[in-house]
């Protein structure tokens, strides 16, 4: 009979949308397109909040470029995090939009536009008490 | 489905309350309430018992500290919106016939943690990692959008901190009573831009209770029964965005079509909104979801003065709006906007807020509203957005 024995610690991604490869530079975002109505989803879905279906749902691998459609700089932050930072949402060529934070940018309003072209990189963010690490993704300037 | 009227309304001074436990500030407020009223615990046949951070039981420990007369109590959660979805529906346990006189009560204590205190797990917590989720976030990025769309400036959303602050010092009851310039204002330090400090409601602890009765019984109770025109709840309807960036606008907007719908006016006939400005940006972006200005008016209509307490600039700041201005703009409506200071001088204790702002329009419509009292109030809204996402449009006239 085999011991039990501890799971060993694992690289996972943050977000369920996040699809990781064996190299950061294969990581990529899922979506989840409504095979009736078209609409899609970053990461999995069940049903359809737009048509109320079933789908069913095609997968979509996200591009890795896309828009900025809003930003705020956050200079108030949750104790963990290093303030002041950019969060925004980006606009992907595949009608889906994402939560994310802009790096390589100063976090400063007269640096940033509607609408300006970046694209996804991955990195390891935080880990677990078991040794578990978690892998976000970010957007940087073209 | 039957007339209903309020009858009797409280708020107890929003703030800190350390040293008292939240039934106990609510029950103040009930009892205030029921002695505006002219009534009695007995008479009130259901209670609707608002409360977020301790929903369950709430409304049953509030009768333990003021009356348990074994009376049907509903506890209600929802968001920002708790306490407006617990007076709305009080309204329709009495508009469908199914008592005569009800309470709603909204209490909330949040204490100094505010909402930085609760993200769960630091390992695996998406915030500030893929994005940011807290409201601060959400409401700078709506600002945002409509800067997009309209070129509108920090300053623009600043005058409505400036305007609700210079509210906020008559009224008694507001847990900051503190004006701020604009320099004051846009000088502060960023929180999540463009909403700067004073551009952010504070968190409070607070309570209101509201007595609602049906119309053909009111005047047994008072002279000045106050009819619930209208009562509206929507949730976000799918937009583009949504799952990513919550849509402030599009639920207030279709609650609006429906509120005028139901009580058959226009926002042109309202005096006066007390609408849910939890930053300065969202005063703005509801000024055009409720119809009180046309799209991509709202930082002309602030700065015209058309939602001041006189519908004008006070002397001493028209120097600092002047830049703003445009001298070509006629506004579209006259409704005084948050006359009590708002969110961002009054505290927005969360399950409180919505049953505040019921008290506040109903001292207004009846000529009771001190120095802060909007002359010849007539028509007043109640707006409410909670996240992730309630609306609730009462409209009270008297």
């Amino acid at each position: 009979m085999a011991e039990a024995t501890a799971a060993a610690p694992e690289l996972r991604p943050l977000v369920p949308h996040l699809t990781l490869g064996a190299t950061r530079d294969q990581d990529y975002l899922n979506g989840a397109r409504c095979t009736n109505c078209k609409a899609t989803y970053a990461g999995p879905r069940m049903y359809c909040s737009k048509c109320s279906g079933q789908g069913p749902f095609e997968s979509v691998k996200l591009s890795k470029e896309g828009e900025v459609h809003v930003w705020t700089i956050i200079h108030q932050a949750t104790p963990y995090v290093q303030a002041p930072y950019i969060a925004a949402i980006v606009d992907l060529p595949e009608g889906v939009s994402v939560n994310t934070n802009i790096v390589g940018v100063d976090p400063k309003p007269e640096n940033m536009k509607f609408g300006m072209k970046v694209k996804m990189f991955t990195e390891k963010v935080s880990e677990d008490k078991e040794g578990n690490a978690y892998v976000a993704y970010r957007f940087q300037p073209v | 489905m039957r007339e209903v009227a309020v009858i009797g309304v409280s708020m107890i001074k929003f703030g800190r309350y350390p040293d008292r436990d939240v039934s106990q500030l609510a029950a103040q407020a009930g009892h205030e309430a029921l002695k505006d009223a002219g009534v009695q615990m007995k008479d009130i046949e259901s209670l609707y018992s608002g409360n977020l951070y301790a929903t369950s039981g709430s409304g049953q420990r509030i009768l333990q500290q003021m009356g348990q007369t074994g009376i049907p109590v509903v506890n209600v959660a929802n968001a920002c919106a708790t306490g407006s979805t617990a007076f709305r529906e009080a309204y329709f346990a009495v508009a469908s016939g199914a008592f005569d006189m009800v309470m709603a009560l909204g209490s909330e204590q949040m204490g100094k943690q505010g909402l930085l205190g609760s993200r769960g797990d630091p390992a695996t917590s998406l915030e500030g990692r893929v994005g940011s989720y807290m409201m601060p976030a959400v409401f700078g990025m709506a600002g945002m959008e409509h800067a997009k769309k309209y070129g509108t400036q920090q300053e623009h959303f600043a005058l409505a901190s400036v305007k609700n602050h210079f509210h906020s010092t008559q009224n008694p009851l507001a847990q900051y009573q503190k004006e701020s310039p604009l320099d004051e204002v846009m000088n502060g330090r960023v929180i999540a831009y463009p909403n700067t400090l004073l551009m952010c409601c504070p968190t409070g602890d607070g309570a209101a209770a509201a007595i609602l009765c049906s119309m053909d019984k009111a005047r047994q109770y008072t002279t000045q029964p106050i009819k619930v025109a209208a009562s509206v709840l929507t949730s976000d309807p799918y937009t583009d965005r949504d799952l990513t960036l919550p849509d402030i606008n599009t639920l207030t907007r279709n609650a609006a079509a429906i509120a005028y719908k139901q009580a058959g006016i226009g926002p042109e006939d309202l005096s006066q909104v007390e609408l849910h400005d939890c930053f300065a940006t969202a005063e703005l972006l509801h000024y055009e979801n409720l119809g009180l200005c046309d799209e991509g008016m709202a930082g002309k209509h602030v700065a015209s003065g058309a939602p001041w307490i006189g519908n004008k600039i006070p002397t001493k700041y028209q120097e600092d709006v002047a830049p703003f201005q445009d001298k070509s703009y006629k506004p579209k409506t006259t409704a005084v906007v948050n006359a009590s200071g708002g969110l961002l001088s009054k505290g927005h204790p969360l399950g409180a807020t919505g049953v505040a702002n019921i008290a506040e329009i109903v001292w207004h419509l009846r000529g009771q509203a001190g120095n802060r009292q909007v002359e010849g109030s007539k028509v007043g809204m109640a707006h409410v957005i909670g996240l992730c996402s309630a609306c609730t449009l009462n409209i009270l006239v008297k």
